[in-house]
């Protein structure tokens, strides 16, 4: 080997160890590609909740928007989550920390029923 | 429009009277209801030639008298259906101010606001103020309770009443019982009355002759009318299982915002229509809510119920009426027969 290649070699090495290091270093380059915290929106229209049944991940915040021309509420029924009454185009959003299953209620118009499915 | 029907009832019901209780005579009567008019009789045979004349001749003579049922106010709503609630409510108030005979009382089946706001109530009081009839009852509407279980509404109406607001009183000796069945609804269910006030009315009930005329009054249907709309009573066979041995029942109710009626034995079952907006019949919407009539139509579809109660019949006479005609001719004359 030449001097010049030597060199190159010996400064090379270490670099290379380094990007290594650095690569093992910084778990967040995931392997496996999960979306953060999302937000999913569930609309009410014609006296009913669409989608009616949604399925979504811990940490979801879910977003219920009125736009039918009579007032509706969303309510738990295990008393987990409760709106206040929402008016056409009012919103109420709630965010699910927690795994399980919570069905919920148009408490007004006790017909209506709905579902999340958080996993 | 009350006015020019009585000379037509009278023509119809004359036959009525000389045939006895003929069954064609009172189906084409019954033929009437499109035009917003309906009898039923119950018990007896019908004094209704004396319905609208001989009532206000009797007046306080052996206990006849009349009220006025009103619903579905919903003060507060503003969409395309009806932007002014409180002039449409105005409008009932007015007419039943000039009605010939004045109502003794005016029972009012529910949803006086729509969101329950306080201003909303304060409109509503402003209106009522201006009625002749200065006695009003209330039961409350599922929009009467969307603030902790109707807070709002027990503090304005609830003075005297039981629970969510259900009471009981007697009247010239007819029974009047209004009960709540808009509170603590399940899901996927209708409306409820709830163990503790069917406890209560079993009791309220007990011991009163069988032949006290009843009047049930509730926001919801007490009659199973279209579940899929939520329009009927989980609980109420509970409940008319408890007036079933009386000689006269009228069931009042509103919530659907159409005039709706059946008769089952001795039971009478009626619902008003809205001061504020119509609703579709069953089905023939995608779904319950605020259905849009041209402007020129909309009293047409709004409307009050006049109830006469007739002694010697102990027979309720159930006439609804609408806020005014429409820009068509008052064709009731000729279809009626």
């Amino acid at each position: 080997m030449t001097k010049d290649r030597l060199w190159v070699t010996s400064l090379a090495t270490p670099v290379v160890i380094t990007m290594l290091l650095l690569l093992v270093g910084f778990p967040n380059v995931k392997a496996n590609d999960q979306p953060s915290a999302a937000n999913v929106a569930v609309k009410i229209d014609n006296f009913a909740f669409g989608p009616q049944a949604i399925t979504v991940p811990v940490g979801t915040t879910v977003t219920w928007t009125n736009s039918d021309d009579i007032p509706h509420t969303v309510v738990s029924t295990e008393g987990v989550f409760k709106s206040k009454v929402m008016d056409t185009d009012e919103k109420f959003s709630y965010t699910f920390t927690k795994a399980g299953t919570f069905p919920y209620l148009c408490s007004i118009h006790p017909k209506m029923t709905g579902k999340v499915v958080v996993q | 429009m009350i006015n020019n029907k009585p000379d037509l009832i009278d023509q119809k019901l004359q036959d009525l009277n000389n045939d006895g209780i003929d069954r064609r005579g009172f189906l084409k009567c019954m033929a009437w209801a499109g035009t917003g008019l309906v009898w039923t009789m119950s018990g007896g045979i019908p004094m209704s030639r004396a319905f609208a004349k001989t009532a206000d001749q009797n007046a306080g003579k052996g206990g006849d008298f009349s009220f006025v049922q009103i619903s579905d106010s919903h003060i507060g709503f503003n969409k395309p259906a009806n932007p002014d609630v409180t002039a449409t409510l105005q409008t009932a108030i007015n007419k039943i101010n000039a009605m010939p005979h004045q109502p003794d009382f005016i029972i009012h089946t529910g949803d006086l606001s729509q969101l329950s706001k306080p201003s909303e109530f304060d409109t509503l009081e402003q209106v009522l103020k201006g009625a002749s009839a200065k006695q009003i009852y209330f039961v409350p509407g599922e929009h009467d309770m969307l603030t902790d279980n109707g807070e709002q509404y027990l503090q304005r109406y609830g003075k005297g009443t039981k629970g969510t607001g259900w009471s009981s009183f007697d009247h010239r000796g007819v029974h009047f019982v209004g009960l709540v069945n808009v509170a603590n609804l399940k899901a996927g269910g209708m409306g409820s009355l709830g163990h503790e006030q069917l406890e209560w009315l079993e009791d309220d009930l007990k011991g009163r002759s069988a032949s006290t005329p009843i009047v049930l009054f509730a926001h919801i249907p007490l009659w199973t009318i279209y579940p899929d709309w939520g329009w009927g009573t989980d609980d109420s066979e509970q409940a008319l299982s408890y007036v079933k041995r009386f000689g006269s029942v009228t069931v009042l109710n509103g919530h659907i915002h159409q005039i709706m009626q059946k008769i089952e034995g001795k039971v009478s079952f009626h619902t008003a229509m809205s001061t504020a907006f119509p609703q579709p019949a069953p089905g023939t919407a995608p779904s319950a809510g605020p259905l849009k009539v041209p402007a020129d139509q909309l009293q047409r579809v709004l409307g009050i119920t006049d109830v006469n109660y007739l002694v010697s019949g102990r027979s309720l006479a159930i006439v609804d009426s609408p806020l005014g005609a429409s820009g068509s001719s008052a064709s009731g004359s000729g279809s009626g027969s």
